[in-house]
């Protein structure tokens, strides 16, 4: 990989061992990923912030680090609620190993905004690069907003942060953002449709790109839950939707061809009784979601654990919208969800409303758990 | 001999030779306190990587496994280095932010001329492996 004298004073150590250490990872990512040069990011999203994730391992690492972030970098979610952690029930010592992770991100000038839907508070612009790690956010940037990330691990995101840069390979070059398979939806989705289809074809696809043609007008938060489901079930990191996503016309349409109805998207769905645990928010709560949510509980009271989860960031903004959907009882949740969150360990089976929370609930949280449509949830929590 | 690679991650340190065929997860498979492999079905099954010279195809697992390598350093009892057939990214960090030499994509598949006990250095600053002693010969002499 050719560097330019600024980078290899850097790689020599010239700006010290931790800048070092961070221009080493994006040279050998490079090497082995084939990439010529060091392109510069307009940000960075750091994954492994849970205590539950990376343990103190993680933590061993990134307290010992010592440099700033040279462009602005968030945090995927944390373990816990960082206010309400008591009401969560986390352990006393759980909650002191998280806020020491965090703490050791804050002093690299990380911002502490702790969500896996960082484009709401600082939107990537069309054709920007990107170094994030959060596998449904880097969906979503590529396929929505038309910015360009590879899926970044932790050290590699923080890497790119520290040193500004990323090495250009993958998605960050046009060639590599081609469809290779048409997929046409026969019937009109909705809501959890997008989840389940996510759900069901990531395994199928890895890391393919696919090219959607569907029947119905996907909204924006429909378009991301698909994106994150298909990111966990596969490792999809980008897809186009004809007539709805910035680069769905930039390529010929592919050859390979698939067809899919709503009837092998709802085999996805599962039965609703028994759920202890209702959770919504994966990935975090847009406005928009919580404006539906807090309609669907208008007048209602939660007879089963509801959750809600979103980014601290939305739920300051809308103070309302949250004392409305509060007063049914049901609980908002910031800075962590349903899958990072050593708290949803203690139930039996968990409810959702993502394809993605589908995927990682029972292999993460060791828990049961059924896919629904969001009306289904809230009428299951308020039965 | 000497073998020309790949640099992954820089420095040359020396030992013996510990070899598996499959991908090792160091999350789940390595204990980090001990060093000791605790991953069932696997070659190594409760053999201990400290200061050995890793040998194995490339890591699969968790990307948490990057940080586990930085906790066998942290604890002494990390591999003083690794050689891979292709390094992937979660080996390739984890060799880097633990400042364990690491060299891959050597000009023979290094788990045909590699074997346990076999006493080799690696450098990955300049990207090549030395088999300086080759036990099996040694011991059937």
């Amino acid at each position: 990989m050719h560097l330019t004298k600024g980078e290899e004073a850097i790689y020599k150590g010239e700006f010290g061992a931790t800048k070092q250490k961070a221009m080493e990872i994006l040279v050998s990512l490079g090497d082995i990923y084939g990439a010529n040069s060091l392109i510069p990011v307009d940000s960075a999203q750091i994954s492994g912030v849970s205590y539950k994730t990376i343990g103190d391992a993680g933590l061993g690492w990134i307290s010992d680090l010592g440099a700033r972030v040279e462009v602005p970098s968030m945090l995927n979610p944390a373990g816990m609620d960082r206010e309400n952690w008591k009401d969560m029930g986390i352990p006393a010592k759980f909650a002191e190993k998280q806020e020491e992770i965090l703490r050791a991100y804050e002093r690299l000038g990380i911002n502490m905004g702790c969500t896996c839907t960082p484009y709401y508070i600082d939107p990537p612009k069309f054709g920007g690069h990107l170094a994030w790690a959060e596998s449904s956010a880097v969906a979503y940037a590529n396929s929505v907003l038309g910015a360009r990330t590879n899926r970044e691990g932790g050290p590699s995101a923080l890497a790119a942060a520290i040193i500004g840069k990323t090495p250009c390979y993958g998605l960050h070059l046009d060639e590599n953002r081609a469809p290779d398979v048409l997929i046409r939806v026969v019937d009109k989705l909705h809501d959890s449709d997008y989840g389940a289809l996510g759900y069901k074809l990531g395994e199928m696809l890895r890391d393919n790109i696919p090219l959607f043609q569907l029947d119905s007008l996907p909204t924006h938060d429909e378009l991301k839950s698909l994106g994150a489901a298909m990111a966990a079930s596969g490792a999809v990191a980008l897809y186009h939707v004809v007539g709805f996503t910035p680069e769905s016309k930039s390529f010929d349409r592919p050859k390979e061809r698939l067809s899919l109805d709503l009837k092998d998207i709802k085999e996805i769905y599962g039965k609703r009784s028994g759920s202890d645990l209702i959770a919504l928010g994966c990935p975090h709560c847009s406005t928009d979601e919580l404006k539906r949510i807090s309609r669907l509980l208008s007048g209602k009271k939660v007879t089963t654990d509801l959750w809600i989860c979103t980014s601290r960031w939305v739920k300051e903004q809308n103070p309302d919208l949250v004392r409305a959907i509060e007063m049914s009882g049901a609980k908002i949740i910031c800075d962590t969800c349903m899958v990072v969150s050593p708290a949803s360990e203690r139930f039996e089976r968990m409810m959702v409303n993502s394809g993605k929370a589908l995927k990682y609930v029972p292999s993460l949280c060791g828990v049961d758990a059924v896919l629904a449509t969001t009306e289904d949830c809230i009428r299951t929590a308020c039965d | 001999m000497k073998i020309k690679g790949r640099t992954i991650s820089r420095g040359i340190a020396s030992g013996r030779a510990l070899v598996t065929s499959k991908p090792i997860s160091f999350l789940g498979g390595v204990d980090p306190l001990s060093g000791r492999i605790i991953e069932e079905g696997s070659e190594l099954f409760s053999e201990i990587i400290a200061n050995s010279v890793l040998v194995f195809p490339q890591g699969k697992g968790s990307t948490v496994g990057s940080y586990v390598l930085y906790q066998l350093m942290k604890n002494g009892v990390a591999p003083c280095a690794m050689i891979n057939i292709t390094s992937e990214a979660i080996v390739a960090v984890g060799a880097i932010i633990s400042g364990i030499p690491l060299v891959d994509c050597l000009q023979t598949n290094p788990l045909d001329i590699i074997h346990d006990g076999d006493m080799v250095l690696v450098n990955g600053t300049e990207g090549y492996v030395e088999v300086i002693r080759d036990y099996k010969n040694e011991t059937s002499k």
